[in-house]
């Protein structure tokens, strides 16, 4: 199978002129799994990682030797496809860095089985980096 | 130096007796206020009125009142729990600022501020509270007058201080509700685990750019801030408002669902958002409310097994485990040694003396366009490896300037300049910062 990525038309997409500060919030999405990035940049930030953009529609096949979809897959996924620089920020070893919330279908992963969570067509991933600021 | 080491510590020692002593009677000072406030409220003849019409709401209280009693939902019971309760807000900024008024204004019986900090020209954009009459000056006075000009009726508490492990327990202890308007991940974690610790339900709520969050931890059963994150994130991951802007109404935002989730929690009126997180993005115009999960039982605050004890709290360092400052201040980094740095002032002699050299911002560029140094060349820091071989003809004949906004980046700048070769590039110490400080005082800061 032919894994295929997808970016939505750019004027679809939130501008961001410069990089440093902007949080982004990043929508994977599209027909098979929807992926959302909503998170706090930092310099060099989350959106940085991903070229600044925040949303994606992805398909993502099935490794050859699984069954299901889960996010353990979903997240080497997005970290060999995605991530562009600095994977540090999104990621510690296999799982998400600490201060980022991951979302499966608007609810808290811990509640899904974390990088366990099967996922289905259709699903809506968000990560969310944790906003300090006031 | 030993000398001077000795002298810093006695001056320590007494700084920090004058500042408990000082607490101590801050503290008295408060309780014999309270005290007063219920003597005199007592005396009214109002007071008598609780039995006339079966609640305790005076006809002052029953017409300034009058709309949210009107409400089926809030009623005579809601505003008489929201008159017995006290909340206290830390952090009178951009999220406080609307928490507070609100507050004031619906009538919490008792209103409490802490935040050391002094009202500054560049707050007035967010923190609506504040006026420019009261610029230079704490923070705290200049809320409580405005809270007090909205409602002289009900009791306002002002902590013109810090929130510290301290201190923070006995300031605290004196409310029902805490309301968490800080910038910054070490007091997100103290004012939770101090939340854990008294029992006090927590509305927490953060703001950045054009995005905001906000949840109610150690609410019924509900999680605490440390179950959702147990461990913090990485310095890299903690932007504040000073370096990476927000839109003030975005802060005005959440601290006014601030203000409304804590007047649920008051009133026992509603559902309040406990157990789940609202996400504000104000560029898409979207909001989400997503479930998170209920209290961690390894939570290390408030699980089955958690250790922490109030004098276990009193001797943590936050900042140590967060990795970054309670206080605003900026970073100041010493990487370069003082012959690879120039001062502002002996920059100043470089042009004056025409001196050939070339004078590299590597500032991002929107802050290049906000205000710049005349014959500046903008090379943001991150694109300045990629785009040295464009300019390396040129800094090889020539002395090599690098600026920024406060000398950080400037001299990251430097040691990249320096491994590549250039070594004669020096970094202006202090930045943009000092020269207007020092050389230009018309020179915009920011």
């Amino acid at each position: 199978m032919v894994k295929i990525v997808t970016l939505l038309p750019a004027q679809h997409l939130p501008r961001f002129k410069t990089c440093t500060c902007y949080q982004f919030y990043s929508y994977l999405a599209s027909s098979k799994i929807l992926i959302c990035i909503f998170s706090l940049k930092c310099s060099g930030g989350l959106e940085l990682l991903c070229d600044s953009v925040k949303i994606h529609s992805i398909n993502v096949d099935l490794p050859a030797e699984e069954k299901k979809l889960t996010m353990k897959h979903l997240l080497a996924w997005v970290r060999s496809n995605l991530i562009k620089e600095r994977p540090e920020m999104f990621m510690k070893g296999d799982t998400v860095r600490p201060g980022v919330l991951v979302l499966v279908n608007d609810c808290d992963w811990e509640l899904s089985g974390q990088l366990d969570t099967t996922l289905e067509d259709k699903d809506v991933i968000v990560f969310i980096s944790t906003l300090h600021g006031g | 130096m030993d000398s001077n080491g000795g002298r810093v510590d006695e001056l320590l020692t007494e700084l920090q007796s004058l500042k408990d002593s000082k607490l101590d009677i801050e503290a008295r000072i408060s309780v014999l206020e309270a005290q007063l406030q219920q003597i005199q409220s007592n005396q009214k003849p109002s007071s008598d009125c609780s039995s006339e019409f079966g609640h305790d709401l005076t006809p002052d209280m029953i017409y300034r009142y009058s709309r949210q009693l009107l409400l089926p939902s809030f009623g005579v019971q809601g505003q008489s729990n929201l008159l017995k309760s006290s909340i206290l807000v830390i952090g009178a900024g951009g999220l406080g600022s609307p928490a507070l008024l609100y507050l004031a204004a619906c009538g919490v019986g008792r209103l409490g501020m802490v935040d050391h900090d002094v009202v500054e020209l560049n707050n007035l954009h967010r923190q609506i509270i504040h006026g420019e009459a009261y610029i230079g000056r704490s923070k705290v006075e200049s809320a409580a007058a405005a809270c007090r000009s909205i409602n002289s009726t009900i009791e306002i508490m002002e902590h013109r201080e810090a929130l510290r492990t301290s201190n923070a327990l006995e300031i605290v202890s004196k409310y029902d509700i805490v309301v968490d308007a800080t910038d910054n991940a070490p007091s997100r974690y103290m004012i939770s685990d101090c939340c854990v610790l008294l029992g006090k339900p927590l509305v927490s709520g953060a703001a950045l750019g054009l995005e905001g969050q906000l949840a109610v931890y150690n609410y019924n059963g509900g999680p605490c801030y440390r179950c959702l994150f147990p461990t913090p994130p990485p310095t890299t991951a903690c932007q504040r408002c000073s370096d990476s802007g927000v839109l003030g109404v975005v802060p005005g935002v959440i601290g006014c669902l601030q203000a409304l989730e804590a007047i649920k929690v008051a009133s026992l009126v509603g559902e309040p958002l406990s157990g789940r997180m609202l996400l504000f993005d104000a560029l898409s115009a979207r909001i989400r409310i997503v479930k998170i999960r209920g209290r961690s039982s390894q939570c290390e605050a408030c699980g089955e097994n958690a250790t922490l004890t109030r004098e276990e709290f009193q001797h943590f360092d936050y900042e140590k485990f967060t990795q970054s400052p309670l206080s605003a201040a900026p970073l100041k980094l010493k990487l370069l040694t003082t012959d690879s740095r120039i001062s502002s002032k002996e920059y100043d002699e470089v042009v004056k003396n025409g001196e050939a050299h070339i004078l590299i911002d590597v500032r991002p560029s929107h802050h290049y366009k906000i205000v710049s140094l005349p014959k500046s060349t903008n090379i943001p820091l991150a694109n300045l490896e990629d785009r040295l071989p464009e300019i390396s003809s040129e800094l090889k004949s020539k002395g090599i300037y690098v600026v920024c906004r406060r000398g950080n980046d400037s001299q990251r700048a430097v040691q990249l300049l320096h491994k590549k070769g250039f070594t004669s590039a020096k970094d202006i110490v202090g930045g943009l910062e000092s020269w207007a400080h020092d050389v230009d005082q018309r020179f915009p800061t920011y």
